[in-house]
């Protein structure tokens, strides 16, 4: 018996997770995939918005300009790669430059701090690459990029090595309700009991909400295709470039990741049937996209391309709220961009404000809620690393190339909370397999090194989970 | 151990092993490779086809064969080998810092470098080929890899986009282990392969090549369940209603082979944008003295006969710079001019001395052309060619009469005859 | 009388041969560059042969790469592949050393690498 059930290992489930274990509370998290982080917090840019596009009141803007301050310790605290490098809204045209004003005050009603509006001149030499055409911009210096998995992976894994327990592979079917006691059952029969229920399944937070009797949260997906570049190409731009917003949309954006590659998208396209299938058309809109707002973009370096989904729901604001009908059912749904800047503020309204307002909340003298940092070997000093090859002789041993990723990272991923059980988990931990070569090379030797540490043939080593073996079998 | 040598070779490929052996031989006898994988002979381990050989050996080994060769020389002489070694960076004055499991991080220098490291294949991923990311899609080299070394099948139904060489022999190699190879489809008119390739690997098998298409859709959420393939273009535009769809667990990609170069790029040695390679003289030095570079990491190479020519070039002439210092360069530039893709060396200096094998590749496919080396007006060679294609290394001999002759520029030109 | 187009496969270059016949056999060879192919094309078109390259599992596990030490009938490629699969090996092999002695065709199956 658990006293939170947290549903849905992405961003907010996972930054909750976190939260609670500060408190002398019981934990779990259910995750339906193989790994968590496999939604939407997956494929996304990773911009940490400085809290200007919102509209003034709402909970979108609130929990962004909050996430955003609390980013640089959050961060920090677990390890996880977070650059301010300013965001630039770029105008094309006189009315553009107007809509600029307007973004800035909206800002300065949501608290943001830190903007300027720029002319052209002072972006050209923010932005060598700017296009011709461009303007001028606001430049909104708290905007920042974060590695989004790096974030989820974090939080999740600090939540795990303070007690929470998780659950993958566990799909949730019904919740149930006896007395006081929820009982949660997976598609396939397991069940897991608590005392309440935080809804954070992202595209089905609105099935979850439903299974509760909560049917007025309507929630719908929209798919983004993105395009990323080589580390090598990672000095194009510096901030992270968006167009001016019109009644089209926001457009794409341009932008260097928290690991220095650069990431060009998304689209932003509705869908009847969630997809992460990346689109000729689509990918040909954000290459338009990127040669408007840039000169030069060495498209010739790009290493992939893929897609995510984003959950949206039909408030068009996040939805944060106790249910109307089952008492202990928090939902958390709805939260698209900026979710991921607001997740830790989140988080902390969540446990503290309704969580809080259910059950008496003891604070865990126990908590620790650093996570070791050394996630990023191949950043440390010789001195360092060979201080570490001396414990461990496999740091000494390179398997990914590209990345410069060691054996001793792949074998602490498959080991450490939360357990890589897949190549694509270790590759969201590691960065093995992320550079330009794809896995290429390192996939075969990733592979075997998670057999060896699972204990399980070569042959059920899987991409990420059930159905997605790398090979068929033997080949004699 | 020790850290300086004379000669430290970055790859313990073709290209490294026969650069070391020609260093040795030419009287420079303190040399290290450094080898990332756990034994010598590179990407030729998991070649295991044949037709190896056949230029140096007049015989046709297979690819393990034929490294077999040049692992031998390389353990008859005294040549010390690290293993399971991987090259973090290297500094222009030729420090080079490594990382294995026996020394951790340690940095040795060298009074000469030979770059040696190879080339990787382009993924799936610079193509931005549309659909799904599902397991079951591989470069060729991977499956390669997973066949022949690992001994798995990466799967039972495939289809191949590309047919360059890899592509071709993979085609082969899977039908010949069991698995259906539907279809290799190949996005320009002509094929990168070897010809004799499309005759023994895709022929002999009945597997069909379609030429003008490419894959424009991939399917499948967690495996490979499908693809769509499609026509193109003169601009290489898929052309819609020409689509084609297969059923297939795992697809292919043979694209295209990249040198890799960021050792290189760290030292700021110059590239060729052509071919991604370093600059380099005639003796294979790039433009840092004392830095030389052979093999694919210089220029993707169709036969490894040329690349041991080339690296041995590249070894005797970093002896020749150990023992004798280097080499004060009074360099012309070689250029590639129309139709002419490329040209290695880049740079021809006279005080080298001796013949020079001019490489390049040409453009396009031209049936009855005329490939001409001239020096502003003055032709220094001329040959009438019957037929070339990009997917086939060309080469010409320029001779040291002839490269007396220059006194600037130095142009590779091919015109169609009329 | 009939011709044969054939694409040559003893070297590297390719050549583009035809093969006139008569009553099923090659009367001349045009298009080849070299004496072997002239061989090639007058076998190709009686009885096609290929030397086989695969691998077998030795007993390890480790893949050792073989081939047959003279070309096979094409025919037959496929049974001899399912020979080879049933084929194994203890470690050390060295290259040249026969796993199968007359696979087929009075060709051994010999060892073409270091495993």
């Amino acid at each position: 018996m658990f006293d939170v059930i947290v549903i849905g290992g992405g961003v907010v489930g996972g930054t909750i997770l976190r939260e609670l274990t500060k408190y002398k509370l019981s934990v779990c998290l259910l995750e339906k995939e193989n790994d968590v982080c496999m939604g939407q917090s997956k494929a996304n840019s990773g911009i940490v918005h400085a809290g200007f596009d919102a509209a003034p009141d709402t909970l979108k803007a609130k929990f962004n300009v909050l996430g955003n301050m609390m980013m640089p310790a959050y961060t920090a605290e677990l390890g996880v790669k977070f650059v301010n490098n300013g965001s630039l809204v770029v105008a094309f045209s006189e009315g553009e430059m107007q809509t600029l004003a307007q973004l800035k005050e909206r800002g300065e009603k949501n608290g943001v701090s830190d903007m300027e509006i720029i002319d052209q001149e002072q972006l050209r030499a923010l932005e060598p690459n700017i296009s011709e055409e461009a303007m001028g911009a606001l430049h909104a210096k708290t905007g920042g990029i974060v590695c989004p998995y790096g974030l989820t992976i974090a939080a999740i894994g600090n939540a795990m090595d303070n007690g929470a327990k998780l659950y993958t592979d566990f799909e949730v079917g019904a919740i149930d309700k006896n007395g006081a006691v929820f009982t949660v059952r997976s598609t396939k029969g397991e069940t897991v009991e608590g005392k309440l229920v935080i809804n954070c399944a992202g595209l089905a937070s609105g099935k979850i909400a439903a299974m509760v009797g909560d049917n007025d949260i309507e929630v719908k997906a929209r798919k983004g295709e993105y395009i990323l570049l080589d580390r090598e190409s990672g000095d194009f731009v510096s901030h992270t470039l968006f167009f001016t917003p019109t009644e089209k949309g926001k457009g794409i954006l341009v932008t260097q990741t928290a690991d220095r590659n650069i990431l060009l998208g998304p689209t932003s396209e509705e869908m009847e049937v969630a997809s992460t299938d990346t689109t000729a058309s689509g990918l040909a809109f954000v290459i338009e996209k990127v040669r408007k707002m840039t000169k030069n973009a060495p498209l010739f370096n790009t290493i992939t391309s893929f897609a995510g989904v984003r959950a949206y729901s039909s408030r068009h604001d996040f939805i944060i709220e106790e249910s109307k009908r089952t008492a202990g059912v928090i939902h958390c749904a709805g939260i698209e961009s900026p979710g991921l800047t607001s997740a830790p503020a989140i988080a902390k309204y969540v446990v503290e404000e309704l969580v809080g307002n259910i059950v008496k909340l003891e604070r865990n003298e126990s908590f620790n809620g650093r996570r070791k940092a050394d996630h990023y070997f191949k950043d440390l000093s010789n001195e360092e690393k060979n201080e570490i090859i001396k414990n461990d002789p496999s740091y000494g041993r390179i398997v990914c190339r590209c990345e410069q990723i060691t054996e001793g990272e792949i074998v602490r991923a498959v080991r450490e909370n939360p357990p890589a059980k897949n190549v694509d988990a270790v590759k969201r931990r590691t960065r093995a397999g992320m550079g330009r070569c794809q896995g290429g090379f390192c996939q075969p030797h990733v592979a075997e090194i998670i057999a060896r540490e699972l204990g399980i043939p070569f042959e059920q080593v899987t991409k990420n989970g059930e159905g997605s073996a790398l090979v068929t079998g033997v080949s004699k | 151990m020790k850290n300086y040598y004379d000669i430290v070779v970055i790859g313990g490929g073709p290209a490294g092993l026969a650069a070391a052996i020609a260093a040795y031989d030419n009287g420079a006898k303190d040399i290290l490779i450094l080898e990332r994988e756990e034994r010598l002979g590179g990407i030729l381990n998991q070649c295991i086809h044949n037709g190896f050989g056949l230029t140096r050996f007049k015989e046709s080994l297979s690819g393990p064969e034929y490294a077999a060769r040049f692992v031998d020389g390389v353990l008859a002489r005294n040549i010390e080998v690290f293993t399971q070694t991987t090259v973090l960076s290297l500094t222009k004055d030729k420090k080079i810092t490594a990382i294995n499991t026996e020394y951790g991080v340690f940095t040795v220098e060298a009074k000469a470098v030979i770059l040696a490291m190879g080339c990787r294949e382009r993924s799936r991923g610079a193509l931005n080929v549309a659909g799904s990311r599902p397991a079951g899609v591989y470069s060729a080299g991977t499956a390669q890899k997973y066949v022949n070394i690992k001994g798995y099948m990466p799967g039972k139904s495939v289809v191949i986009l590309g047919s360059g060489d890899i592509g071709l022999i993979m085609a082969r190699r899977m039908t010949l282990e069991g698995a259906k190879v539907h279809a290799v489809c190949e996005i320009m008119p002509y094929s990168s392969g070897l010809k004799r390739n499309i005759a023994q690997c895709l022929d002999d098998f009945n597997i069909p090549l379609y030429l003008n298409h490419t894959i424009t859709r991939i399917e499948g959420d967690k495996r490979v369940t499908g693809v769509v393939i499609s026509e193109v273009d003169k601009d290489k535009k898929p052309i819609s209603g020409t689509e084609m769809h297969f059923d297939c667990d795992t697809v292919l990609f043979s694209v295209g082979l990249i040198p890799e170069n960021e050792l290189t790029k760290g030292a700021e040695i110059e590239l060729s944008p052509r071919t991604r390679g370093a600059v380099v003289y005639q003796n294979r030095e790039t433009l840092v003295s004392g830095v030389f570079a052979c093999g694919n990491v210089l220029q993707v190479h169709d036969l490894v006969d040329f690349v041991s020519e080339e690296s041995e070039l590249a070894g005797v002439y970093a002896a020749k710079y150990v023992l004798e210092g280097a080499i004060e360069h009074d360099g012309v530039e070689v250029v590639n001019g129309s139709n002419i893709g490329y040209v290695v060396p880049q740079r021809l200096d006279k005080n080298i001395g001796g013949n020079v094998k001019l490489f390049f590749r040409v453009t396009n496919t031209f049936r009855d052309c005329t490939i001409t080396v001239k020096c502003g007006d003055t032709v220094l060679l001329q040959r009438k060619k019957k037929i070339v294609v990009p997917g086939e290394m060309e080469t010409l001999l320029l001779t040291e009469a002839k490269i007396a002759q220059t006194n600037g520029k130095i142009e590779v030109v091919l015109e169609e005859n009329v | 009388m009939s011709v044969i187009s054939l694409t040559c496969i003893e070297c590297p270059i390719g050549c583009a041969l035809e093969v006139e016949m008569e009553n099923g056999n090659p009367v001349s060879v045009k298009g080849n560059g070299c004496p072997r192919g002239k061989l090639y094309a007058e076998n190709e078109v009686v009885c096609p042969k290929r030397v086989v390259t695969s691998t077998v599992r030795a007993k390890n596990g480790v893949m050792v790469p073989v081939k047959t030490d003279r070309p096979v009938k094409k025919s037959e490629i496929f049974e001899i592949m399912k020979k080879i699969n049933q084929t194994t090996c203890e470690l050390p092999v060295k290259i040249g050393d026969v796993l199968v002695e007359n696979i087929s065709d009075e060709a051994n199956l010999v060892v073409a690498g270091n495993a």
